[in-house]
């Protein structure tokens, strides 16, 4: 047991340092999602005059958006890392080693939720400085927190599962615009029942990052709201065991020894 | 002249071969704008509601000329990638080595720019007028629209090949891209200026592309209105483009 959770410490250790020494891919994911969220709250501001809109503050509308932004730049990282390390033959090098499958994905994930959590860390932090203050209050912000961690972990794992897969870093980032995709047909940037396309209501309905966002939302504008906080944390749960069952499926088969 | 349109020529046919005999090429550069506009139409669409929004065409016209606009700046961007590629894979070091008249390199690559974004414009405009686009203007209004985003497509090659060429790398892919992105986003994209407030709002007063998309949005609202100052800044960030790239070029040519 101790064995194993040395293994999961030494490549947590590894993933965050190999991170920690590409500013790009510490710099991106805090600056692209904040730019984002400067140019539609400043062009959006006033969508907070339609009939029904939550808030009169577009920023703190539009705060959840860096949290799910964030993690699927960590996330493409992460499977980037990981699918290096295929293509350079680092784990064909790890299988000849006795490391345990399971250490290596909670090593690799490990990482990418603590930048995760860094991340959603500097987002709030932008948020306060700008006036943003969290109705959940305290304890709200602490639920954030861990919520950022485990959207990390679920599209983490999925980046994860697409390396093991395709062993190819173009692989994992050509990901990205399906991601991207389903971010901007959600309700990233008004609230779903003030969307007036049917089509595209309907399809921000179908879409879970919808309620992913949501969740984030709800603690920060509305308070403790129980049927996002569940529709939300259901999800991203149901999202990251998928994404780890297909990970420790297709891990065996990349570390075959 | 006859040399430099003969360089321009190769360039630019070798450029369009690259991309239209590429799906992974050819698929975003129809793509993306066709899901930006699909976004901000569908998404936004409620956003004609706002008091103080009086665009007559709707939302999808207000969108269009947007999403036009940012398809002829990306389109050049795009193309300035590929420079970049053919300076690391060493084969613009060889073009540079074989062209009597060097101009007609960047000549050739503002071409093939310009050819691949006509293919993105005739889509997207397709598309717009399928799911029922409003257009007031007459039948001078809207290619001035296309010549206006012609000459922002000329500007951001010239901008991306003048990066390409001082840094001859791929991943100077996001210095070309991200001032394009912020200068586009710094504009009045999602409501018209009179709509904006606060830091935006000044930033986008100064902002050259605000003039370029509000006098498109006249031109489909048949109302033209800044098509001066809008043609003036465009021409203008064209003019200053082409020296940066004929700039880089010679940087290039020393670099050897």
């Amino acid at each position: 047991m101790r064995t194993t959770a040395d293994q999961v410490l030494l490549l947590a250790r590894r993933s965050i340092v190999h991170t920690a020494r590409q500013p790009a891919a510490i710099v991106f994911p805090l600056l692209f999602p904040m730019l984002l969220l400067a140019v539609n709250s400043g062009g959006l501001r006033a969508e907070t005059h339609l009939p029904g809109f939550p808030t009169k503050s577009f920023v703190a509308f539009a705060l959840a958006v860096p949290f799910i932004q964030g993690a699927l730049f960590a996330t493409m990282n992460a499977g980037t890392d990981l699918a290096r390390d295929v293509e350079t033959g680092f784990l064909s090098r790890l299988s000849l080693t006795p490391l345990r499958g399971a250490a290596l994905l909670a090593g690799q994930l490990g990482g990418v939720v603590a930048l995760g959590v860094i991340q959603a860390c500097f987002y709030l932090l932008v948020g306060l400085v700008v006036g943003v203050r969290p109705a959940a209050g305290v304890g709200g912000v602490a639920v954030l927190l861990v919520f950022a961690a485990m959207i990390a972990l679920a599209f983490g794992s999925i980046g994860a599962w697409a390396a093991l897969r395709t062993g190819s870093p173009e692989a994992v980032q050509s990901l990205f615009p399906v991601f991207f995709v389903f971010l901007f047909i959600s309700s990233m940037n008004i609230p779903r029942n003030l969307i007036s396309t049917t089509w595209f209501r309907y399809a921000a309905t179908a879409n879970p990052v919808s309620y992913l966002l949501e969740c984030v939302r709800s603690l920060i504008i509305t308070g403790w709201n129980g049927e996002a906080l569940l529709l939300g944390f259901g999800i991203v749960t149901l999202v990251a065991i998928t994404g780890l069952s297909l990970a420790a499926y297709t891990l065996p088969r990349r570390l075959a020894r | 002249m006859k040399r430099n349109l003969s360089v321009a020529q190769g360039v630019a046919w070798r450029t369009l071969h690259n991309v239209f005999t590429n799906p992974s090429l050819v698929i975003p550069q129809l793509a993306f704008p066709l899901f930006f506009f699909t976004a901000f139409v569908g998404g936004l669409s409620r956003i004609h509601n706002v008091p103080g929004f009086h665009y007559a065409q709707g939302y999808t016209a207000f969108q269009f000329v947007f999403v036009l606009l940012q398809s002829a700046a990306f389109g050049g961007v795009f193309t300035g990638f590929g420079i970049a590629r053919d300076f690391e894979t060493g084969f613009a070091r060889r073009l540079l080595l074989a062209a009597p008249h060097r101009t007609g390199i960047v000549i050739g690559y503002a071409v093939a720019a310009l050819c691949r974004w006509l293919v993105t414009a005739i889509f997207l405009t397709v598309i717009a007028f399928a799911v029922g686009m409003k257009v007031g203007g007459s039948g001078i209004d809207l290619p001035a629209l296309y010549v206006l985003a012609a000459i922002v497509n000329s500007a951001a090659v010239l901008w991306a090949c003048g990066v390409a060429m001082r840094l001859r790398t791929m991943q100077a892919g996001p210095v070309m891209q991200m001032p394009v992105f912020l200068v586009l986003f710094f504009a009045p994209v999602y409501v018209p200026l009179n709509l904006l407030t606060g830091w935006i709002h000044g930033v986008a007063l100064v902002n050259p592309l605000t003039r370029v998309l509000e006098a498109g949005r006249s031109f489909v609202a048949g109302s033209p209105a800044q098509v001066a100052a809008a043609y003036g800044a465009a021409f203008g960030l064209a003019v200053l483009f082409a020296w940066w790239a004929m700039r880089g070029l010679r940087k290039a040519e020393a670099a050897g």
